[in-house]
C-alpha cells in the first residue's frame, strides 16, 4: 500500500458543548481519490477543516503526509478550495492577482518571479480562464468564480487537493470543466480529499466514499451505487401511496 | 511660489504628503478586510497618548505612536478571543481612550482645550521641526509594509483561511496591519487630525474603486488621490484661513461623488467593447430558436 497523505485517527472535534466529530478515522493514499459525504451537519466540512488546522480537535491524531499537523509546514504540498462564499472582498482585485496568491507558499518573502506568474498562467489555463486574467473577480459568475478558486489551489502545484464542496452553486457548463480539470491533476497522480454533496459529474474519478452522518463514520469504501434520481444524497423516498404523515422511507446511507 | 517661503508651510506641505501616501497605502487593506471603521477606533485611542505627552512633557507624536500602537495590539487580540463581546470591548477601548486624552490634557498645567483641538482636528502652524522628523521616520515605514508586503497582506485580506493554509504566518501579518494603521494615525494627527484620519484612509480607496478592476490599480489612484488632497487641502489651509484637516476631507469627498459621476459612462463604454469584442454566436439578446417560438410545442 502507498503512504498515507492524510490521516486521521480518532478525532473529536466539539463547537461550543456540541460534538461535531465524534473520534473519525479516515486514511487518504498516495494517488487516491476519495469523496466525503454526507447531510448538512454530518460534520463533512469540519473533518476537512481539521486537517487544514482550521478547526481545533479534542481528541485523535491528524498526520498529513507522515507528519503530525501541528509540526506541518511545508504547506507548498497542499492546495486547499473552501466553500465558496458569497461575501466578496471590499477591494477590487483581479483574477490573476487572486490565483497569483495560491502561489506565495512556494515564493520566496512574497516575490513572484517569472516561474511563478507562468504557474499562475497555467493554473488559468487549467481551468479555462486565461481569457478572462485581467477581468475583476466580481464579474464572474459562481461557476467561473469556483474556477479561479480551484485555480489559486493549482497555482502551487499541489500534490495534494482538498477542496470543500467546489460543485455547490456552480453551472452545469463549469461542473463539467472543473470535472476536466480534477480528471487531468488525477492522472497527473494528485492525491484528492473532496468534500461533496452530491457525486454529479466527478463521480468516475473518485476510488472511495467515505460517508459521515452525525460525526460518524457510516460507510468507508466504494462510493455508494444508486441509479438516477435515487443516486441523490439525502434523496427520501416519498411514495405517493403511504399514509399522510409518514415517515418518509430513507435511503439510510445518507440522509 | 510665496507660499513655499515660510518654514512652517513647508514642513506642513510635507507632512501632508506623506499623510496623503500613507493613508490610503494602509486604508485599502483595512478597507480590504472590511474594518473601514479601524482607524477610527486607533485615532480615538490615540489621544491617550497626546494627553500623555502634554501631561509628561515628552513628544505627543512619539507618545500617540506608542499608546496607539498598543491600542492595536490589545484591538487584535480582541478579535482573537473576544467572540460575540468583542464589539462591546473594543467601543470600551475607544471611548476610554478618548476620555483618557482629554483628562490628562486638563490635568497638565500647559494644556488647554485650544491645544487639544489642534491634535483633534489638524492644525498646520503646529507642525514642528520634531514632528517632521518623526512623521518621516514613521511613513518610511508604513511604507515598507504597506508596498514590501503586498501580496502577503492582501492574499491574508483576501481570504484568511486560505492564507493560513499557503503557511503564511496570519496572526503577524494581522498584528502588523494593525500596528501599521496606529502608526499611520499618528502620522497623520498634525495635519488632518485624529477624528478625522479615518476618513483618509477610507474615502479615497472608496473613490479609487469607482474606476479600477485590480487591486493593484486601487492601491496606486488612491495614494495619487491622497496626495492630491491633501498637497490642495493644505494650499487652500493656507490661503483661506481654514482647519486643514476639514478642508482636505471635504476635498476627498468630493473627489469620490466625482469619480461616481465619471464612472457610470466609464461602465457603459465598457460593456460596450465587450459586447463588440463578442464572438458572432454568442447573440447579447435571447434568441428563441425556430419552431420553438411560444405557439410551438415546449419540451423538457
Amino acid at each position: 500500500m502507498s503512504e498515507a497523505v492524510i490521516a486521521l485517527r480518532g478525532v473529536r472535534a466539539e463547537l461550543g458543548a456540541r460534538p461535531v466529530l465524534r473520534g473519525i478515522d479516515l486514511t487518504v493514499r498516495r494517488g487516491e481519490v476519495v469523496a466525503l459525504l454526507g447531510a448538512n451537519g454530518s460534520g463533512k466540512s469540519t473533518a476537512v477543516r481539521s486537517v487544514i488546522g482550521q478547526v481545533p480537535v479534542s481528541a485523535g491524531e491528524i498526520e498529513l503526509f507522515g507528519i503530525p499537523r501541528a509540526r506541518f509546514r511545508d504547506w507548498r504540498r497542499v492546495g486547499y478550495v473552501p466553500q465558496r462564499t458569497t461575501a466578496a472582498s471590499g477591494v477590487p482585485a483581479t483574477v490573476t492577482e487572486v490565483v497569483s496568491s495560491g502561489r506565495l507558499s512556494r515564493a520566496r518573502f512574497g516575490m513572484l518571479r517569472k516561474a511563478d506568474h507562468a504557474a499562475v498562467r497555467r493554473a488559468l489555463e487549467l481551468v479555462g480562464m486565461a481569457d478572462r486574467a485581467k477581468d475583476s473577480v466580481d464579474a464572474l459568475s459562481g461557476g467561473q468564480h469556483q474556477r479561479v478558486l480551484i485555480a489559486r489551489a493549482l497555482a502551487a502545484e499541489p500534490e495534494l487537493l482538498i477542496m470543500d464542496e467546489p460543485m455547490a452553486g456552480v453551472d452545469l457548463a463549469s461542473q463539467e470543466v472543473l470535472a476536466h480539470t480534477l480528471a487531468e491533476q488525477v492522472a497527473q497522480g494528485t492525491t484528492v480529499l473532496l468534500v461533496l454533496h452530491e457525486l454529479g459529474p466527478v463521480e468516475p474519478l473518485i476510488d472511495r466514499a467515505v460517508v459521515l452522518r452525525d460525526g460518524c463514520v457510516l460507510h468507508d469504501g466504494p462510493p455508494p451505487q444508486a441509479v438516477g434520481q435515487h443516486a441523490l444524497p439525502g434523496h427520501d423516498h416519498v411514495h405517493p401511496h403511504a399514509p399522510a404523515g409518514a415517515e418518509p422511507i430513507r435511503t439510510g446511507l445518507l440522509s | 511660489m510665496e507660499i513655499l517661503d515660510y518654514a512652517f508651510v513647508q514642513r506642513a506641505l510635507l507632512a501632508a504628503v506623506l499623510v496623503g501616501i500613507t493613508a490610503p497605502a494602509v486604508g485599502i487593506y483595512l478597507v480590504q478586510r472590511r474594518q473601514a471603521l479601524m482607524g477610527d477606533g486607533l485615532g480615538h485611542v490615540a489621544m491617550t497618548g497626546v494627553g500623555l505627552g502634554v501631561l509628561l512633557n515628552a513628544s505627543p507624536v512619539w507618545m500617540a505612536t506608542a499608546v496607539s500602537v498598543l491600542g492595536a495590539v490589545l484591538m487584535e487580540l480582541i478579535r482573537w478571543y473576544g467572540r460575540t463581546r468583542g464589539d462591546i470591548a473594543l467601543a470600551m477601548l475607544f471611548y476610554g481612550g478618548m476620555a483618557c486624552g482629554v483628562m490628562f490634557i486638563n490635568l497638565a498645567p500647559t494644556g488647554s482645550n485650544a491645544n487639544l483641538t489642534s491634535y483633534l482636528f489638524g492644525s498646520l502652524s503646529t507642525v514642528s521641526q520634531s514632528d517632521v522628523t518623526a512623521i518621516c521616520l514613521l511613513a518610511g515605514f508604513v511604507v515598507l509594509v504597506t508596498l514590501g508586503l503586498r501580496r502577503q497582506l492582501f492574499a491574508v485580506s483576501q481570504d484568511e483561511e486560505f492564507a493560513r493554509v499557503t503557511g503564511l504566518p496570519v496572526r503577524a501579518l494581522n498584528l502588523l496591519t494593525a500596528v501599521t494603521a496606529a502608526v499611520t494615525v499618528t502620522v497623520a494627527m498634525r495635519v488632518v487630525g485624529l477624528l478625522l484620519v479615518s476618513a483618509l484612509m477610507v474615502v479615497p480607496v472608496a473613490a479609487a474603486q469607482q474606476l479600477t478592476r485590480s487591486f493593484a490599480a486601487t492601491f496606486a489612484i488612491a495614494v495619487a488621490i491622497g496626495v492630491t488632497v491633501t498637497i490642495g487641502g493644505t494650499v487652500t489651509s493656507y490661503y483661506q484661513d481654514v482647519p486643514p484637516g476639514a478642508t482636505i476631507v471635504l476635498l476627498t469627498i468630493g473627489a469620490f461623488l466625482a469619480l461616481t459621476a465619471l464612472a457610470a459612462p466609464l461602465a457603459r463604454r465598457r460593456a460596450r467593447a465587450l459586447a463588440a469584442a463578442r464572438p458572432a454566436g454568442d447573440p447579447a439578446e435571447c434568441v428563441i430558436p425556430a419552431g420553438r417560438g411560444a405557439d410551438g410545442p415546449v419540451g423538457v
